[in-house]
């Protein structure tokens, strides 16, 4: 079954730009909407079970993507289907607030990512024992550490038990023993037949977690495939333009410095 | 899901939302809740000054009538102004998580009438000790519910423009200061010319200020047109909010 699906899905956004030409006085602080197409025909869809990851370089379109299927943002034109409970983790801890405790922080954090009331009672020891931090779950969260925000935040988030679960780069967070255990914990999901659409730039959890790769480069879909083709050719071509823009830096150094010498 | 589930959720966001709203509020405050009362009874007093020495008054228990002006307006004019920056403020949640719009300035509102309803309870215990109790208070919440309805969907309107204009929180800032005048609050209904009532009648917090005023002070029941009319206008404008916020938050996030 189907349980997400893109069809032809773009999005446009209106960027302000002020031209401040001061020669010429008409132009002269005259602001103009100019279009910039964040995706561009993207069409791709994830079955029950699936564990899809989404890279591409800075820009390509995958946060923009993910706000699309979370619901977020919404699509210039195109389609998006979606079937089943959605657990979103766009970036962690958003929506704590620093004065409130971490008990209270739980509440209000999981209420908004769809938790019942019940869920979160139920669930509440094994989301701070998760996160360990029960000896300090009374205290204001900004008396916390920021690898204990983001322990909180990601164990509130992997525990609301979602069919679908959507994350934006929150695997670097905490130190290397709770990335592992959080790996082991997406990893357990996806062994329950959770479906997983994450994106990361750290390869080796793509390719640990993910049999597929979908590969965004400037809003398009480059490529789309198994993890051990599509990864490798897209590491390859990240390499290549940062040599690219290594001789152009050389280049410009060497011409600054002969323009110094001038 | 169904609707009954929906709204369920929804109710558990929104005592989550004015829970931490009335928390952080008042925490590392030695006063606390007491916070509240000063502003109102500030205002009492120096406009009882004004209003007594420094010109004539007639009115007996003018501070009581002054009050009574000046508890419903600040629920407005606060309500109305938190409200409308409700969504602007909350930006990261907007552009994160797909929770339902329309709970930010309607939390925002009902924290507000929290503080509102804290400060009618105290006032009452006032009016208790100077008038005494009468059975027209049963109409007060009733009133309280409908002024909620209006400050809602009027925040709605403006909390949703708000994130395509930014000016518009400027303009309800206006619009509140030009209304502390056009209000009833240190007049009378019955000091505005015959000819312009119908415009104060149609403004629901002068109207609210209008019937309050009746019953806590001469124990009369609201006249009925008067009540129908606040209750007509407060929905049109939740429902007018509705629909202009629906329209709108699709897009909040690309203007966030």
């Amino acid at each position: 079954m189907t349980v997400i699906d893109l069809q032809k899905v773009s999005k446009r956004f209106l960027i302000h730009r002020k031209r401040q030409l001061a020669t010429d006085r008409a132009r002269r602080a005259k602001s103009t909407l100019e279009d910039f197409w964040a995706l561009r025909d993207v069409s791709f869809q994830v079955e029950a079970g699936e564990n899809v990851a989404l890279v591409g370089g800075n820009g390509a379109g995958k946060s923009t993507l993910l706000g699309i299927v979370v619901g977020v943002i919404t699509a210039t034109s195109g389609e998006v289907r979606k079937v089943g409970r959605l657990g979103a983790l766009l970036e962690l801890g958003t929506g704590f607030h620093p004065d409130l405790s971490g008990q209270e922080n739980i509440h209000l954090n999981a209420s908004l990512l769809g938790f019942r009331r019940a869920d979160v009672e139920r669930e509440f020891d094994s989301i701070v024992d998760f996160a360990e931090l029960s000896d300090f779950i009374e205290e204001p969260v900004r008396t916390y550490s920021s690898g204990m925000v983001a322990r909180l935040a990601f164990s509130v988030a992997v525990h609301i038990d979602p069919d679908i679960l959507i994350m934006d780069e929150v695997l670097s967070v905490g130190d290397k023993g709770f990335q592992e255990k959080c790996k082991k914990r997406i990893h357990d999901l996806a062994g329950q037949g959770k479906t997983l659409l994450f994106v990361s730039h750290q390869s080796a959890a793509v390719e640990a977690l993910c049999p597929r790769t979908v590969w965004l480069e400037k809003g398009r879909v480059r490529l789309d495939g198994p993890t051990e083709e599509v990864v490798p050719l897209y590491e390859a071509a990240m390499t290549e333009l940062s040599q690219i823009r290594d001789s152009a830096e050389v280049v410009q150094t060497r011409l600054a410095a002969g323009d110094d010498a001038d | 899901m169904s609707a009954a589930a929906l709204s369920h959720d929804h109710l558990y966001i929104l005592f989550n939302l004015v829970a931490k709203d009335f928390k952080v509020r008042y925490r590392n405050m030695s006063l606390g809740i007491l916070w509240s009362l000063v502003n109102p009874i500030v205002m009492m007093v120096v406009l009882t000054f004004v209003f007594t020495v420094l010109f004539e008054q007639a009115r007996k228990n003018f501070p009581l009538f002054l009050l009574l002006g000046l508890l419903p307006y600040n629920f407005f004019s606060l309500g109305w102004s938190t409200g409308t920056s409700s969504i602007i403020d909350n930006a990261p949640l907007i552009k994160r998580v797909p929770f339902w719009r329309e709970l930010l300035p309607i939390s925002v509102v009902l924290g507000n009438a929290l503080h509102y309803v804290i400060q009618m309870v105290l006032f009452l215990g006032a009016v208790l000790w100077f008038t005494g109790f009468n059975l027209q208070w049963v109409w007060i919440p009733f009133l309280i519910v409908l002024q909620v309805v209006f400050v809602c969907g009027l925040s709605l309107i403006s909390a949703s423009l708000d994130v395509y204009y930014r000016d518009v929180r400027y303009v309800v800032e206006s619009t509140n200061l030009i209304l502390f005048w056009l209000c009833p609050i240190f007049y009378g209904m019955v000091d505005v010319d015959p000819s312009i009532r119908w415009v104060y009648e149609l403004n629901p917090v002068s109207a609210v200020i209008y019937v309050m005023r009746r019953i806590c002070l001469q124990a009369l029941p609201p006249p009925v047109m008067t009540l129908a009319k606040i209750a007509l206008v407060s929905f049109a404008t939740l429902a007018l909010g509705a629909y202009t916020f629906r329209r709108l938050k699709k897009n909040f996030a690309d203007h966030l």
